[in-house]
């Protein structure tokens, strides 16, 4: 791997400089999602919903939206915002003419998505300590774990990106990728209860349902082996399609 | 050879296909440190793919090539870190200000903060854009985008500074205040790299140039070498009048060394333009000086801008 940890950290940087003129606009949205959220989904559909646990419907819901949000926040980062700047604006080509390489892109714009995750599943994660269902020494944890569902979207994102000719093509990535696991992921209901097995284990194939399982273990503050399973199965994803991206982006940045 | 010797680029056999499309045809050539050093083709003719082989974007599919002193392929981020490019058509960072735009390329090219903000406000000063430091890219006039992208160009102090059609869908103007800019780089003893289609341009800014023609190399020399080489001091055009060029070629006779037939002239190259001229005297006909023009008309029978 050619990576320069100090051009990754430019290219971040880059990214940064952009965020400073753009925050003020696209800040205070992100403090609003989550009541709203909490409020339709929580208060009004959960004052119907009894759950065999007996836990109140809004206590269940919340580790699983914290996830979604550093999901969101990660994959738009390396998908729209990533073709953009590969193609319409032409930004790698130009850093690739400096000491900057492909792989410090790569790991730049990954650090920056991770960034995004945690300043956006960060804000949902303070509104949900806020309303008082996730205690806040089970915050500290889950911070970790968003940059963790970060980082994964990141690079599943990335590694999309990478193969990418048309911008349309992402409709397909948040539709029929995106939503499904937003749905089936067990946030909004146990998918273990209602579904047959071979749903359930397909479930358990997709990136989501293993970062909400850890966003609502470190809530609960306890943990089991499946725990660890799913802590690994992060990591090997964000590695493994990190790598696929890396090893796409060299051949089509550099041609 | 110390790397301070060795040639600024030095390039043999190097070759570039995309699939069965051949961009550049295994070329050799050498440019000599503190020259300006052109390649002078039409569009299509490789000198871009050429340009990103030196600034190493595109991996050549033959052939070796050094790059002042340093190998390319294994010694890439060093090599980068020597050069300045200001790539053809303009790449600026549009979600950036005027002073951020180099902010963030002397990041790349390792300047700790405070000499990065010296030398970006030093560069604008230059490139007399000061004035709009704080002003968003999209903003800024073609001219201005253009002077911007050579001062980013400059931020990492580089040894040599590749120029991919500086100049081409600027106006005559604008045109002049940048290769004002590329002069005053050249006597600061910067090697420039520069391509263009532009014959004038060629002629004004190099001190030799390549002929590059559909991935090859045509010639090579000083712009007066080749001009003295391949044309005559002088040179006649005799615009067609709905009669066959052969008729004009026939009547120019053995006072001509050379005629090219184009689409609606015939170029004649003479010792004796004024005798040549007389035998036309009732027709339209324009005398002017020899050209780099003339050089790639007569070795590919084709103009540079069609």
């Amino acid at each position: 791997m050619n990576l320069s940890l100090r051009c990754a950290v430019a290219v971040w940087q880059r990214n940064l400089t952009v965020y400073r003129h753009t925050y003020k606009l696209n800040l205070v949205p992100n403090f609003f999602e989550p009541v709203f959220y909490l409020l339709a989904m929580g208060v009004g559909l959960g004052s119907y919903v009894t759950l065999g646990s007996g836990e109140p419907y809004l206590h269940f819901l919340a580790p699983g939206l914290v996830a979604a949000a550093a999901m969101n926040g990660a994959t738009f980062e390396t998908t729209y915002n990533s073709f953009v700047r590969m193609t319409f604006q032409r930004t790698y080509e130009g850093m690739l003419t400096t000491p900057v390489s492909v792989d410090d892109i790569v790991v730049g714009e990954l650090l920056w998505a991770v960034t995004r995750a945690i300043i956006y599943g960060g804000i949902f994660l303070v509104m949900v300590v806020l309303f008082g269902l996730i205690p806040p020494a089970a915050a500290l944890l889950a911070l970790p774990v968003v940059a963790l569902c970060g980082a994964m979207f990141a690079a599943l994102g990335q590694a999309f990106t990478a193969y990418v000719k048309n911008i349309e093509m992402y409709s397909w990535y948040y539709t029929m990728f995106l939503t499904p696991l937003f749905l089936f992921s067990g946030i909004f209901f146990p998918i273990e209860e209602r579904f047959p097995p071979w749903a359930v284990k397909l479930a358990w194939l997709t990136p989501l349902y293993h970062a909400a399982g850890l966003m609502r273990a470190v809530a609960a503050g306890s943990f089991a082996v499946s725990d660890g399973v799913s802590l690994a199965y992060c990591v090997a994803v964000t590695v493994l399609l990190g790598a696929v991206a890396l090893r796409t982006l060299r051949g089509r940045l550099l041609n | 050879m110390s790397a301070l010797e060795s040639p600024a680029v030095s390039a043999s056999g190097l070759a570039k296909r995309y699939g069965d499309v051949v961009a550049v045809a295994g070329i050799d050539f050498e440019v000599r440190r503190g020259e300006c050093f052109g390649f002078l083709g039409p569009n299509g003719a490789g000198k871009t793919t050429t340009m990103r082989m030196i600034y190493r974007t595109a991996p050549p599919t033959a052939g070796t090539l050094s790059v002042l002193g340093l190998r390319a392929g294994p010694d890439d981020r060093a090599i980068k870190g020597l050069l300045g490019v200001v790539p053809q058509g303009d790449n600026l960072d549009e979600d950036l200000t005027v002073i951020e735009n180099l902010l963030v390329y002397a990041r790349f090219h390792g300047l700790a903060e405070r000499r990065a903000r010296q030398r970006a406000e030093e560069l604008l000063r230059w490139v007399e854009l000061d004035g709009r430091r704080d002003a968003r890219v999209v903003t800024l006039s073609g001219g201005m985008k253009r002077r911007l992208t050579i001062a980013r160009g400059l931020v990492g102090d580089p040894k040599m500074l590749v120029l991919d059609e500086p100049t081409t869908g600027l106006d005559p103007q604008v045109r002049h205040l940048i290769w004002q800019h590329v002069t005053a780089l050249k006597a600061r003893g910067v090697t420039l790299l520069l391509t263009t289609h532009y014959m004038e341009e060629a002629e004004r800014l190099c001190d030799r140039l390549v002929v590059m023609d559909r991935g090859r190399i045509v010639a090579c020399g000083a712009p007066r070498d080749l001009i003295a080489a391949h044309a005559t001091p002088e040179v006649i055009e005799v615009f067609l009048d709905g009669e066959a060029s052969a008729d004009i070629a026939a009547a120019a006779g053995a006072l001509c060394e050379r005629k090219v037939v184009t689409a609606d002239r015939v170029v004649l190259y003479a010792r004796d333009p004024g005798a040549v001229a007389s035998r036309f005297a009732t027709r339209h006909v324009t005398r002017r000086p020899g050209t780099l023009e003339d050089v790639f008309l007569n070795l590919t029978g084709r103009r540079l801008e069609e």
